[in-house]
């Protein structure tokens, strides 16, 4: 038929560029041209800009708002203020997690730089002319800053609006600050081990408030077209379709009149999930002017108001006998959530996946509790590059071996050997309540330590100390668990978390394919064309992937918590074999035989035992116009696929820092990273992100911290003082993998953006504090800033 | 507001505009000029996703006034490759899968741009010292490395075959 007949089976293989090939990105072209187009490039006729006067108080009553002035200024339309949102009920905003949020401060504020009029003007610089004629008059209360003391008799009352409130969306609470308890997991159970064993650990552990901070930050341009009554939202949004369910369930505009577009966008890592008050003061303004209005947050406001993460305040805890073997864990946790409830998880996890602190480790029993509370802080609680609070866990438990390590006096990579899950084991049932679905994590740590030579380096360690020197080596045994999810038991205000995707294939043998997802710079408009390449044979690049416009794409829940390839991904490979199982009916009318007569192979079907074959080209173009009787014509379809589990990737990670005495420099020098996420679709792209997330790693280990004084004020929200590293402070990364396939998803993948932050960080800081493990020294908080780690260094006397 | 008349040469073409003296060089070119290659991710000097070559210098474009630019000669990410033919360094980012989200690219590949001709053949520690004023989020730099690597390959062997 044609020259592929003459090409070798291997050769129409690789003509292919399916799952395995370092496939070069498609999306690059247009970036490195300077074409992408992000929000900030969108320019709609009569566009007006709008930007926040926010708080200079952390927490006060706001006796009253002055617009006089600021609306005399040269190009400024309108100042907009709770009051005039509130005939709208939009003044105040429901959140993910079944609280409110303020959309502008309603009576009073609640955290410093909280959103409080908006001003609308014809640039962005008649706006900020406009924000500093606005005279706000305040009177201050007493901020509560320090969860601790959140939930004492005397703490002031942060939400008035839900005081006397006996729940705020996730269960009963039993202080107005308090926001929920979550326990599970046996107590009794769990409280008998710890009595009787032998070698018992505990640690407080905090993960302090971090950013994620993408480089580019947030911001939207909305539309209101006045002649059809639809409004178009173009934003920085990782999950479109959940945004444009949620402006319609409090707009009341009907869904089919919102269009929301994500257009490319510069990062996520989290901060791009949630719903923020510059998207619905954006559309209002829309509303009321008539026009197209921009909201573009600057970077301290990105940094101060939207989508903080962590804020986990744990005491982590095992039991263990004589040889290093946990009987028994347990956690307790204070949870700051900020001013109000927004973090982004599945509904029915007020703490996320947190129970996954079972880790990499067979542990027969184990308890957690977590409470909740406000604090007079900006609100969030974001996933940042990690599912669901799995990044807390992780580096708990990853935290916890160490410690018990040290204790017991067992070698740290030995401890982990005799408490891992075994091969044998999976699919593996935790204490917890996870079903884990496949793993080898011995094979994974053998692997790693024969790569970096674990022993020799012991041996170098054990002659430095001789000698007085600092040297450390974290190890870190991490399993994730990501792809969410399962519909039974995951969802976000109501919506199940399953994901999509449709497939049209041409006439012609071409192909466009639309998900539910959305690209954030992970590649799918490279890698989701691999899996349909591999299951339909024909080139990726003749596939078209598109994310993003809720207008076109069929609906899913976004990307985030590493559920991209697990959800959408599935849907993806089980479309394209929806698809092939129509193109095998098709192919059988063309040849004139049987479907059983016909066999798979690489880009066509062909009848066993002959030479008598046709290609998916072919068979495309039949579909359009020679079909069996009986059949609709086309080769199209879409998927909806709820995962029956979710996926658990997992790592053996290696970090060997050496440290100077005398100045409390910790210097990386080798940091060796084996990840095992199932099948492996873009090697390139895999190495890239484990890559990118070792690095955000690095930034929360060694220095990535928002912090606040005592009035509530935020300190150092600015790329001055917030640590993004730069190439020359970031390690050279090596990485390896081991292939142990998700038994569960089509294609055996389970997913990898987010694993290295996951293993990265527990693995820098278990070797910082490996480096002082010869002193007792068995914890030391994050971030491990030069500052911290030279306070140590002389607290021991080393540095004399 | 009183503006104030440019006259400067944009990737080879002069431009001549009246703009307000307090108009920052990126809003001049992102919003009056429609030269949206160069991003912004801070506008506080730190990010350089801004980068543009001003008078043969890497300049961040968040802090310089369009009206100091006056009389200057600039170079965006939008004057960088010749035509269809792509700038060695956009190949090797291409190659090397030196970008994910693409936001800090246009920044980071202006800078390193300047970098070759500062330094025609840097060690791999000097190309991270040289882009060290750029951020990028995604690639944690070890594929930037390389793909200036490439480029700085590519150009020095043209130059050793001419
Ligand atoms: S926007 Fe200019 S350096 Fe960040
Ligand atoms: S590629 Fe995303 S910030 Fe550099």
């Amino acid at each position: 038929m044609s020259d592929a007949q003459e090409m070798t089976l291997e050769e129409r293989e690789a003509s292919i560029g399916g799952i395995g090939t370092a496939r070069k990105r498609k999306e690059d072209a247009r970036f490195i041209r300077g074409q992408g187009n992000y929000v900030d490039d969108i320019k709609l006729p009569g566009m007006l800009h709008g930007d926040f006067v926010r708080s200079s108080h952390a927490h006060a009553l706001i006796k009253s708002i002055n617009s006089e002035e600021a609306l005399k200024v040269e190009g400024v339309l309108a100042v907009i203020t709770a009051k005039d949102l509130e005939p709208l009920s939009l003044h105040w905003m429901p959140t993910l997690a079944g609280d409110m949020a303020a959309v502008l401060a309603d009576k009073k504020v609640h955290f410093q730089n909280q959103e409080i009029a908006f001003v609308v003007a014809t640039d962005r610089y008649a706006a900020t002319d406009g924000i500093q004629k606005v005279v706000v008059e305040y009177e201050a209360l007493p901020p509560l800053i320090d969860p601790k003391t959140a939930l004492d008799d005397d703490a002031p009352i942060i939400r008035d609006d839900v005081a006397d409130n006996d729940e705020v969306g996730q269960g009963k609470r039993h202080h107005p600050n308090h926001i929920f308890e979550w326990q599970v997991g046996d107590k009794e159970a769990t409280d008998a081990a710890f009595e009787a064993a032998d070698i018992t650990i505990s640690e407080d552990i905090a993960y302090p408030r971090c950013h994620p901070s993408p480089i580019e930050t947030c911001g939207c341009v909305a539309s209101m077209d006045a002649t059809n009554g639809k409004l178009t939202v173009y934003g920085t949004f990782q999950a479109p379709h959940v945004v444009r369910t949620i402006v319609s369930l409090i707009t009341s505009i009907e869904e089919n009149k919102i269009r929301i577009v994500s257009p490319d966008v510069g990062g996520g890592f989290g901060n791009k999930v949630g719903a923020y008050p510059g998207y619905i003061c954006a559309a209002a303004a829309s509303i009321v002017t008539g026009h197209p209005v921009k909201w573009i947050e600057s970077r301290i406001d990105n940094l101060s108001t939207t989508a903080f993460a962590r804020d986990y305040h744990m005491t982590g805890e095992l039991a263990a006998d004589k040889d290093g073997k946990i009987l028994a864990v347990r956690a307790k946790v204070l949870a700051d959530h900020g001013a109000f409830n927004t973090h982004a998880q599945p509904m029915k996890w007020p703490a996320g996946f947190f129970n996954i602190i079972t880790g990499s480790y067979d542990i027969p029993v184990g308890h957690v509790k977590v409470d909740g509370v406000y604090t007079n802080k900006a609100p969030g609680g974001v996933a940042y590059r990690c599912s669901f609070r799995v990044t807390e866990a992780a580096y708990l438990i990853e935290r916890l071996i160490d410690i018990l390590a040290q204790k017991t006096g067992i070698d740290k990579a030995e401890i982990r050997m005799r408490n891992f899950v075994q091969p044998e084991q999976f699919p593996y049932n935790s204490c917890l309540g996870w079903e884990y679905d496949s793993g080898d994590y011995p094979t994974a740590l053998k692997t790693a330590l024969k790569a970096v030579d674990y022993d020799g380096l012991r041996k170098e360690q054990a002659e430095k100390r001789e000698k007085g020197e600092l040297m450390g080596i974290g190890v870190a045994t991490f399993t994730e668990i990501v792809g969410a999810g399962p519909v039974r038991n995951c969802d976000i205000v109501g919506l199940g978390m399953f994901d999509s995707c449709e497939i049209r294939v041409h006439p012609t043998g071409s192909v466009i394919a639309r998900l539910g997802t959305k690209s954030t710079g992970q590649g799918h408009e490279t890698t989701f064309a691999q899996i349909i390449a591999t299951e339909l044979g024909i080139p990726s690049d003749n596939i078209t992937v598109e994310e993003g416009d809720t207008d076109t794409a069929p609906y899913g829940l976004g990307t985030y918590g590493s559920r991209s390839t697990p959800v959408a991904g599935a849907a993806t490979a089980r479309a394209a074999r929806k698809i092939r199982a129509k193109a095998k009916k098709i192919a059988a009318h063309v040849l004139e035989v049987t479907e059983q007569d016909l066999e798979w192979e690489i880009d066509r079907f062909k009848v066993a035992g002959s030479d008598v074959s046709i290609t998916m080209k072919d068979i495309a173009m039949a579909a359009y116009s020679n079909i069996p009787e009986g059949m609709e014509h086309g080769l199209e379809t879409t998927d909806y696929y709820d995962p029956p589990n979710f996926t658990y990737p997992f790592g053996a990670y290696i970090c060997v820092v050496d440290i100077d005495r005398f100045t409390g420099d910790v210097k990386v020098r080798r940091f060796y990273a084996l990840d095992d996420c199932g099948t492996r679709i873009n090697p390139m792209v895999i190495d890239g992100q484990i890559h990118g997330g070792l690095t955000e790693a690095f930034a929360i280990a060694m220095g990535q911290e928002i912090v606040y004084d005592e009035t509530g004020n935020v300190l150092g929200a600015s790329l001055m003082d917030y640590f993004l590293p730069s190439a020359v402070e970031t390690p050279e990364w090596e990485t390896d993998f081991t292939v142990t396939p998700c038994p569960h998803h089509p294609i055996g993948a389970k997913g990898i953006g987010e694993s290295p932050n996951v293993g990265g960080v527990p693995a820098f800081s278990n070797a910082i504090v490996d480096a002082f493990a010869h002193l007792d020294v068995t914890h030391m908080p994050m971030p491990h800033t030069q500052g911290k780690v030279w306070k140590l260094l002389n607290e021991l006397g080393l540095n004399k | 507001m009183s503006s104030q008349k440019i006259s400067l040469t944009i990737n080879g073409e002069s431009v001549e505009a009246e703009v307000e003296p307090r108009t920052l060089l990126i809003h001049f070119l992102r919003e009056e000029l429609n030269l949206t290659g160069s991003h912004i991710g801070c506008e506080t000097s730190h990010c350089g996703a801004c980068t543009v070559d001003l008078n043969g210098k890497s300049v961040k474009s968040c802090t310089v006034f369009a009206v100091q630019a006056n009389g200057g000669e600039l170079v965006t990410i939008e004057g960088l490759a010749n035509g269809t033919e792509m700038h060695p360094l956009q190949e090797g980012f291409y190659e090397a899968h030196g970008l994910q989200c693409g936001y800090c690219t246009p920044g980071m590949l202006i800078r390193a741009y300047r970098l070759l001709q500062e330094n025609p053949d840097p060690s791999d520690d000097e190309i991270r010292v040289g882009i060290s004023g750029n951020l990028c989020r995604c690639t944690g730099y070890q594929n930037i490395v390389e793909a200036i690597r490439y480029a700085a390959d590519k150009i020095n062997q043209a130059e050793g075959a001419d």
